[in-house]
């Protein structure tokens, strides 16, 4: 019988992995897909507390959340975009300054 | 077999949430960014599965549709224009900073632990999620329901949103043109 809670646990280990991605990883391309993870942690618990209550909400607000995400991902790109144009890296240790 | 039949909706959600784990721990690991996006891709299609079996199919149409058909080719296409080949290798380190590590994990397990005891209160009916005023509809027309007439604010300044994200992707992704700051 697999719960909801199965979900909200599957969902705290996506969750965490994407935050543990996000802290270890300097690579900006892959930072951005650990935001990714994080929002589908997200959306797993949005879906299952909508299938635990019966109700809509939760589906709804999943839209939204991947509306955001896809927003973010086309202006984090268009960072990327912009920032190897400036400075030839995608290091994000090596961009620490807010001029030049 | 009647194991197996008793125990089929298990068997599907411990495969799809190992996939959902197995990708997201190759987007940390893989150092080629072409395959920590394709292990993401396995991500967002293991995630669409769980939908499903939740009882969410509009939204696993729609997470294969924007995530795996969108998102990830926006991905894909930055990761090739960049060409990460010719840039600086990434350092490898992990700090050690094993105190935040147990702080947080304490938190989230306060919060999963918070998850569950609220989920253990009242279990809907099986078909909450396809009715809209006493009518059983589709998954996806109830959810177009909630959207259009509860959620319609929401709805339209979640488009505004994406429209100004879009333009803003524009203007910082262009070209600065010569002379003009």
């Amino acid at each position: 019988m697999i719960t909801t809670t199965h979900y909200l646990v599957l969902s705290l280990v996506l969750f965490s992995l994407g935050v543990l991605g996000m802290v270890v990883r300097r690579n900006f391309i892959t930072v951005l897909m650990c935001v990714e993870l994080i929002l589908n942690a997200a959306n797993i618990n949005f879906i299952a507390f909508s299938r635990q209550f019966g109700d809509l909400t939760g589906q709804v607000f999943a839209v939204f959340v991947i509306t955001i995400a896809a927003a973010e991902a086309a202006i984090g790109l268009g960072i990327i975009i912009a920032l190897v144009r400036l400075k030839q890296t995608v290091n994000l240790d090596q961009v620490n300054v807010m001029e030049g | 077999m009647d194991w197996i039949v008793a125990h089929f909706a298990a068997m599907v959600f411990y495969a799809f949430a190992g996939l959902t784990v197995a990708g997201a721990l190759g987007v940390l690991v893989l150092r080629n960014p072409v395959h920590a996006a394709l292990s993401l891709l396995a991500t967002f299609l293991a995630v669409a599965a769980l939908f499903v079996l939740q009882h969410a199919e509009f939204l696993a149409a729609v997470q294969v549709l924007i995530y795996a058909g969108g998102v990830m080719v926006l991905f894909l296409f930055v990761i090739m224009l960049v060409n990460v080949k010719t840039l600086p290798a990434e350092p490898q380190y992990l700090r050690t900073l094993a105190p935040v590590a147990a702080l947080v994990a304490l938190v989230l397990a306060v919060l999963i632990g918070l998850g569950s005891w609220t989920a253990t209160r009242g279990a809907a009916a099986a078909d909450a999620l396809t009715t809209v005023d006493g009518q059983t509809l589709g998954n996806t027309e109830a959810v177009g329901w909630s959207l259009y007439r509860a959620y319609l604010l929401p709805f339209e300044v979640v488009s505004l949103v994406l429209l100004v994200a879009m333009i803003g992707a524009i203007v910082v992704g262009r070209k600065e043109k010569e002379g003009r700051a």
